[in-house]
């Protein structure tokens, strides 16, 4: 067991800077934290610093300031700073660096989770997403931007109720 | 309502990829200027963008076959830049592919919407290609400065796609019972600098602050 009060040596803060920078969560969909969206890339340890390294989900995600203040934060309210945190553009992310625990909790919370990418690039391609709540696949699209950038907006005619849909990218 | 949102959506991914573009352009002048100082400080004549997309919302007809002739275009551009030397350009083009990819979408959607639509909708979407269609082929001109980019495997060659972009455009215009113009009269000049009336007051609204209080931050 890791104190993560007093960790000792690189190798150990590291750890300990990456458990706790885990534990940020994405402040539009707070059942998902940065680990679940594959969006903490790396904690790197230099001299006094910790660097921790994130990649942006979408080009314009005004999530992004917050997560970086958030990851400051926590790392340093934990007593492990000093801390930078930089954002790392390349690979670039894609709904596919989702975690198989992320893609339930965003179920378990209401959100369809993204589908295969298969399609995506036909110009009028037809997506299959099934509901949610019930798990019909009898769902048609509302509206494809919702209310934040990488949700779409759809209904299920089996249950009749409204969901988002967190959009392949 | 969705549209109201579907538009500001589309706004923030092209807000999203200037800024990733003007912080990567602003490190390799290396001069100490940064994303704010291009986006504010530059004059009219140092802006090198298309016409097309200085041109006014005008009618919602008019704002939409302008989104859809340059989402046509710059969709198979940001897949094709994926491919370059320059690997940051390469992974902001990894990102913007996916995000123009559904404007693009949207766009084509609601062209056949308005053009397959009532009398007044295909007439507004006709007056809005015969408008926006002129400003088309500079997109396919490559920039003086710009030669030596492609030559070196750092941007793609726009001429290239000349081909691509007429395919979709005509396949959308056709299902939305629209004629693809044929020929007719040119306007070029934006990526070198000389620009429509539109861009001046659309520079003056967001250059305004940075002007009147310099150096002003949040």
């Amino acid at each position: 067991m890791v104190d993560e009060a007093a960790p000792s040596g690189p190798a150990a803060r590291r750890a300990a800077v990456w458990r706790v920078a885990g534990t940020v969560v994405d402040p539009e969909i707070p059942v998902l934290t940065i680990v679940d969206l594959g969006v903490l890339r790396d904690v790197a340890i230099r001299g006094e610093t910790a660097e921790i390294s994130i990649t942006p989900t979408y080009s314009g995600c005004p999530a992004m300031n917050m997560i970086a203040l958030e990851i400051s934060l926590a790392v340093e309210k934990a007593g492990l700073g000093p801390v930078t945190v930089r954002t790392v553009l390349s690979p670039a992310w894609t709904t596919d660096f989702l975690t198989d625990d992320g893609r339930r909790k965003l179920k378990d919370y209401g959100i369809a989770p993204p589908a295969p990418a298969a399609g995506r690039r036909a110009l009028f391609g037809v997506e299959t997403v099934a509901c949610p709540r019930c798990g019909s696949t009898d769902t048609g699209e509302i509206a494809p931007f919702g209310s934040t950038s990488c949700k779409s907006l759809w209904r299920c005619n089996a249950c009749r109720e409204p969901f988002d849909y967190f959009k392949c990218h | 309502m969705e549209e109201d949102m579907a538009l500001a959506n589309m706004g923030l991914d092209l807000i999203g990829q200037a800024r990733a573009l003007y912080t990567h352009a602003a490190e390799i002048e290396d001069a100490g200027h940064d994303e704010d100082q291009l986006a504010y400080l530059r004059d009219e004549r140092a802006y090198g963008n298309l016409l097309l997309v200085e041109q006014p919302n005008g009618d919602f007809a008019q704002t939409m076959v302008r989104q859809f002739l340059y989402a046509a275009f710059i969709d198979p551009y940001w897949r094709l830049l994926t491919g370059s030397a320059d690997a940051t350009l390469a992974a902001i083009a990894a990102k913007a592919e996916k995000e123009s990819a559904y404007h693009l979408r949207h766009s084509a959607e609601w062209v056949i919407r308005l053009g397959d639509g009532t009398a007044e909708s295909h007439r507004r979407a006709r007056a809005a290609i015969a408008r926006l269609f002129p400003y088309t082929n500079e997109m396919f001109d490559v920039p003086a400065d710009e030669d030596v980019l492609a030559a070196e495997g750092l941007v793609p060659d726009p001429a290239a796609l000349r081909a691509v972009w007429r395919d979709t455009v005509s396949d959308v215009l056709g299902r939305a019972t629209l004629a693809l113009p044929e020929g007719g009269w040119m306007q070029s000049g934006g990526r070198d600098g000389r620009h429509s009336e539109h861009l001046g007051p659309l520079l003056a609204e967001l250059q305004f602050l940075q002007r009147s209080f310099p150096g002003a931050t949040w």
